[in-house]
């Protein structure tokens, strides 16, 4: 996929170098945000355009100048030498990804999320084929307690963006991670501990930015059958730089 | 491709452990290919066949992952039997399904189910010798083996079965794109 060349521009925009191509940017851009601007996909999960880096899943690291760096925490510069799509690149991201399926209970036949889920669809991208690693099967809460909301914490990936959404976008703070190393977890902010007892709206963004099924609505989970969901329909690498097209070098800057 | 294929047939053992045999009727749902499959492999034991202990195979498929010994015991032998094995499903990679009683407690499970389960009247947990003893995890098959190949899907579909099954035959490792790699 070639990026597309900014046309009648009055100053060229400075680039660096990613894989083949020359990708532009705006200074200010992380280097994720000018991949996916110019329609370039980097592997990502705790990424999201609408906030700020946050470079915890690693899943988006590339060689940066011949070190590993997240590219979702790295500022574009001009001449950056960006290898993505490298064979230990992938398989570094591979790892990774097949940690986030071992450590937690990733049940995907009997997920409501599957098919729409981005930690799958990177996945498949990946090509994984095998979490590898023994699966650690660790015992973690189901909180039903919410009319609206179901809260299952076995497929949590903790990529904080309902903690992200709730404290900056939804101004209620609900989420929170506690605990360190293999013992961190998601927690809700309610003397009780349980969903029900917040002020959660199924309309709050935190709602709509978990990536993978521990943030799911209630009564919708089946409406769309397995087989023709988002990732059925085509891979996350197109879905995720789709506008990028229309709008070259602005889809991925945030607001 | 330099090297010789082999002209004789692929011996092929396949075999459901702690599984639904959905990954089997998958198999079986490459529909008339079956016809040019049988042209390139002969299946030795399986439920296919009834045969019930593998000879020197080529290659063995084992749906379902390990909730008891005895599914050890045969994911041992097929190992020992089959130069390469392929785990076949959700349940032999990941335990799948059966696997979601881990967090609970093996003894409950079963006091829960044959004494104390609703419409159980005078239960008591099963203990002829005979049956085989749970284990207390369910486990994916290369928790207890080495593994070849895995091919995701609950079931897998059969057209990326065909795929791992023609690139096999052929030589070749096994490549499957968007769309035949599904873990749901």
């Amino acid at each position: 996929m070639m990026p597309p060349t900014p046309t009648a521009a009055p100053v060229p925009r400075p680039t660096f170098q990613l894989d083949d191509h020359q990708v532009p940017f705006t200074p200010g851009q992380t280097v994720i945000q000018a991949a996916l601007a110019a329609g370039i996909y980097i592997p990502h999960l705790c990424h999201h355009p609408d906030f700020a880096p946050h470079g915890s899943c690693k899943v988006c690291t590339c060689r940066i100048n011949g070190r590993m760096a997240t590219s979702c925490t790295f500022p574009a510069a001009e001449g950056l030498q960006v290898e993505s799509e490298a064979p230990e690149v992938q398989a570094l991201r591979r790892d990774l990804v097949q940690f986030l399926f071992t450590e937690g209970n990733h049940f995907c036949p009997s997920c409501e999320q599957s098919g729409d889920c981005k930690l799958q669809a990177v996945a498949y991208d990946l090509g994984l084929l095998t979490g590898h690693y023994n699966p650690l099967f660790p015992d973690r809460p189901v909180d039903a307690s919410h009319s609206d909301v179901l809260l299952d914490t076995n497929r949590c990936i903790l990529c904080e963006l309902c903690v992200r959404a709730s404290a900056t976008m939804d101004g209620k703070s609900i989420f929170a991670l506690s605990g360190r190393g293999i013992t961190k977890h998601l927690v809700v902010n309610a003397e009780s501990g349980r969903l029900g007892d917040t002020i959660l709206a199924v309309t709050d963004k935190a709602m709509s930015v978990c990536p993978v099924g521990a943030l799911i609505r209630k009564r919708q989970g089946f409406r769309v059958p397995i087989g023709q969901r988002t990732y059925d329909a085509a891979p996350i690498r197109e879905i995720a730089v789709q506008g990028a097209a229309t709008a070259p070098g602005t889809g991925g800057q945030t607001p | 491709m330099t090297t010789v294929a082999p002209k004789r047939k692929l011996r092929v053992a396949t075999t459901s452990l702690a599984g639904c045999f959905g990954c089997h009727m998958s198999l079986l749902d490459i529909d008339e290919r079956l016809v040019d499959l049988l042209d390139h492999i002969e299946l030795d034991s399986s439920p296919l066949t009834d045969i019930k202990s593998p000879g020197m195979c080529d290659l063995g498929i084992i749906e379902g992952g390990l909730c008891n010994a005895e599914n050890v015991h045969v994911l041992r032998h097929m190992r020992e039997r089959c130069r390469v094995l392929v785990a076949l499903g959700a349940c032999a990679i990941t335990g799948g399904l059966p696997a979601q009683r881990n967090h609970l407690d093996i003894r409950d499970c079963l006091q829960t189910v044959y004494m104390t389960g609703v419409g159980v009247h005078r239960g008591f947990i099963p203990n002829d010798p005979e049956l085989p003893l749970p284990l207390d995890k369910v486990h994916p098959l290369h928790d207890v083996v080495k593994v070849d190949y895995f091919l995701p899907g609950c079931p897998p579909p059969a057209e990326a079965i065909w795929q791992l099954l023609t690139d096999l035959v052929a030589g070749r490792t096994p490549q499957l794109g968007h769309g035949l790699i599904h873990y749901d």
